[in-house]
């Protein structure tokens, strides 16, 4: 496949791998924090980290939809589905989540509501074309990259009146995240576990583009390579972000350059722009309320808001307190680091935000890394 | 022939002549045995000389028709290859069919006659079966159970408790063809591909593999939850662990392409016409030329080895340089957006 | 997150549809957020959506430029060796 597998060769990542080795100053670390759960995946999945000198350690970041989704939200999303008019469609990735109580949407499948899983934001519009006497509503999750195809589909229901289509809106913005973690008390004071630099999104930077992320290099002296998703990429990234941090430079490098530009897609940015609005607070399972860091459907479009039309309630659901992700999202943490992880917490019974999705940090380290852990206590 | 649009009743289940004139029209001639035609509760034979074997499997798919087989091919594949993965001879099918009501006969007449035919090709009579029917919407259109007997020859011993650290690990041909397949056709998911289900009978290939290498230790048929179930579960009951090689591992292009849409593994997608066997190392070489000259193992490949890891786990060693475990699955893979 | 994969145009349907291939399978996807998409363009797929396209050019210097460090490297080891 190309444009795929050139950039999972294994030859070259060898010499990617020399490079880093031979430049990485062996008197220093190198705390890199990869903000998405796609990198996150890629590193577990290829095993780069195996690839890496000891002390270039990676860092697992909150850029993960299904993770930072507090249990709130999805709770609501599972009353809407309750509702016997209603048709939820949702991605697959949410619908094993646990809300509170243990409820996710498969159960609430079980308990006889109408929960379709679909691929696209496209095929829930379709659902509501042909079930004219149902009221469909799409559980639209994720971060830039996801926004405007749901735009797309909202676009499309306002156009040609579709009524009984709606969304409920949870897209998260990335910039804000990055700000929270670069504002966090225990990335900020000096001695504390701190993050050196940032693997830059992918597929949020093809739509947002890289420069958002100039004001995180000026504004706070971190070094940003904004990285492809492949396993070749993100080492390479790796090896840009030794070579600034090395150079004392902290400036936004785009390793992802067949795809990212530094404006991104303009007709995506312009479509969302259109039919979205920031809202003041939005609250991130982890890391707590953020200001702006999230976004609703304007007013004017309220006919098409899930949350205007049927008014479902929000109840903040208290996490468990031993729970390390808080820590662990802002990379103050490790997975292993947490007394719940591999026990009462595994992906079939998750108990905080980084263990319910495939591509959340304690998730990959419990599918893949699990060799080190067992090993270490067999 | 029945004439189209004719449709299952409840009345096809009740016990009268219309139940007794869907058996025989429909069932009774396609499946043709003699132990079938003597119209009995049960079918009784004299078994052959060797250990019998059992096994039963419960076959819910939806589409019932997809590219490169349906429910009822699959419904004798699936029996018949759970017997010969443990070195039996398949002998004797029995089939249970619950049919919804509204189900088109000329698509149950279809189902039947493939049945007919996959019985056919693996040597196997349909001897006896049972037909119920549920009303409208508490079915799926048709479920099928078959129980297979077969008969394991007395020098045959396979077993996981044969296992060695050292063994090879091998499998018949390419991953995740049958998922695939399947997925290409479900709504919502919906791509092209000329990928077709690899279902398809196994005792043959297992025959020849026997012959070649006599010091088999295991054989299983990774089917639902695709080779890393199989391998899970296999390492965990022995406490043994198993290291794979991802290059080389036999997976199409076109599954290869699906998964990646997806966000699916291909170790994880289901197989329904492939086995993978344990053996020992210095065997591998001279079963995979077997296997290879075979119609049922023509991309057969050796993919790992045993190794003596207390841990019980299964290990991939990426194409890339890296290592990985290839965990359990926790629940039903889906696709995914992230 | 955000799971996206680059696949090439095998078929333009209308101005907000298009066929694309993967490995051998095709799949009918949104091309509403991209403009003047053409055959046997690769796009970059999300949810059934192309967000953006492959820069040709810019892939081949990001290999190249890959490539290049392998080879000093092979030299290098064949020196040492």
């Amino acid at each position: 496949m190309k444009y795929i597998d050139e950039f999972r060769d294994g030859r070259l990542a060898k010499s990617v791998r020399a490079q880093i080795e031979a430049e990485a100053d062996p008197t220093r670390r190198y705390r890199l924090m990869e903000f998405c759960g796609g990198h996150t995946h890629a590193i577990f999945r290829y095993g780069v980290q195996d690839l890496l000198p000891a002390n270039v350690e990676m860092v697992h970041g909150p850029g993960c939809p299904v993770c930072v989704l507090p249990m709130g939200r999805l709770d609501m999303a599972i009353d809407l589905a309750m509702r016997p008019e209603v048709i939820l469609c949702s991605y697959g990735d949410m619908l094993r989540v646990p809300g509170s109580r243990r409820r996710s949407l498969f159960k609430a499948k079980a308990e006889g509501a109408d929960v379709r899983m679909v691929y696209s934001a496209a095929d829930a519009l379709a659902l509501a074309k042909d079930n004219p006497d149902r009221e469909v509503v799409f559980f639209a999750i994720g971060f830039e990259t996801t926004t405007p195809p749901t735009a797309v589909a909202l676009r499309h229901a306002i156009d040609r009146g579709l009524t009984n289509f709606s969304v409920f809106c949870n897209h998260v913005l990335t910039p804000a995240a990055i700000t929270n973690i670069l504002e966090s008390p225990d990335v900020r004071d000096i001695g504390a576990v701190g993050i050196d630099g940032f693997l830059g999104p992918a597929h949020v930077s093809l739509v947002i583009g890289s420069q958002p992320y100039e004001f995180f290099a000026a504004e706070y002296r971190k070094p940003v390579v904004i990285a492809g998703f492949e396993p070749l990429d993100v080492l390479q990234s790796i090896l840009m972000l030794v070579r600034q941090l090395n150079d004392g430079r902290a400036e936004v490098e785009n390793q992802y350059t067949r795809a990212v530009t530094r404006f991104g897609n303009a007709k995506a940015k312009g479509l969302v722009a259109e039919l979205f609005e920031l809202r003041r607070l939005f609250e991130w399972r982890g890391l707590g309320p953020i200001p702006y860091s999230a976004l609703r459907i304007k007013d004017a479009y309220a006919a098409f808001d899930a949350e205007v039309k049927f008014q479902p309630e929000y109840r903040t659901a208290r996490e468990n307190r031993e729970c390390k992700c808080p820590q662990i999202l802002r990379g103050a943490a490790k997975p292993l680091d947490c007394k719940l992880f591999g026990n009462v917490c595994t992906p079939e019974s998750p108990i905080g935000s980084c263990m319910v999705s495939a591509e959340g940090a304690c998730a990959a380290y419990y599918a893949y890394r699990r060799h080190e852990t067992a090993r270490r206590s067999a | 022939m029945t004439s189209s649009g004719e449709r299952v009743e409840l009345a096809h289940g009740a016990g009268g002549r219309v139940m007794a004139d869907l058996i025989d029209r429909t069932f009774k001639r396609a499946f043709a045995n003699d132990l079938l035609a003597r119209g009995e509760d049960q079918a009784v034979f004299t078994p052959p000389p060797g250990r019998l074997a059992m096994t039963t499997d419960g076959f819910v798919v939806s589409p019932l028709f997809f590219p490169g087989g349906d429910i009822g091919s699959l419904a004798v594949y699936g029996t018949v290859n759970d017997l010969a993965v443990g070195g039996a001879r398949p002998l004797h099918v029995s089939a249970g069919f619950i049919l919804e009501e509204g189900f088109p006969l000329a698509d149950l007449e279809r189902l039947v006659a493939s049945m007919a035919a996959a019985a056919n090709e693996a040597g196997v009579g349909i001897v006896t079966g049972d037909t119920k029917v549920v009303e409208r919407g508490k079915g799926d259109g048709v479920f099928i159970t078959t129980t297979g007997l077969g008969v394991v020859p007395d020098v045959v011993r396979l077993g996981i408790e044969r296992i060695e650290p050292g063994d090879a690990v091998v499998v018949s041909g390419t991953l995740g063809d049958h998922g695939v397949a399947i997925m290409s056709k479900r709504s919502g998911l919906a791509f092209t591909t000329e990928i077709r289900s690899d279902s398809a009978p196994l005792h043959g290939l297992v025959a020849a593999m026997l012959d070649a290498a006599p010091n088999i230790r295991c054989m299983r048929d990774p089917t639902r939850g695709g080779l890393a179930a199989t391998l899970n579960e296999i390492t965990a009951q022995r406490r043994l662990g198993v290291v794979l090689e991802e290059n080389g591992m036999p997976i199409r292009p076109e599954v290869r392409g699906a998964c990646e849409l997806l966000g699916l593994d291909p170790l994880y997608v289901a197989n329904e016409g492939k086995l993978v066997a344990f053996c020992p190392d210095d065997d591998a070489d001279r079963l995979v030329q077997v296997m290879r000259a075979h119609p049922q193992g023509v991309d057969a490949a050796r993919i790992g080895t045993v190794s003596d890891d207390p841990a019980g786990l299964v290990e991939l060693v990426t194409s890339f340089g890296g290592r990985r475990v290839v965990d359990w699955l926790a629940g039903e893979q889906l696709p995914r957006i992230c | 997150m955000c799971l996206a994969v680059p696949a090439r145009v095998t078929r333009i349907i209308d101005d907000e549809t298009c066929v694309v291939d993967l490995g051998g399978i095709q799949k009918e996807v949104s091309t509403a957020l991209v403009d003047d998409v053409a055959v046997d363009e690769y796009l970059v797929i999300h949810v059934g959506f192309a967000l953006g396209r492959i820069d040709a050019a810019e892939a081949e210097q990001t290999l190249a430029l890959l490539e290049l460090q392998a080879e000093a490297r092979d030299e290098l080891t064949e020196v040492g060796a």
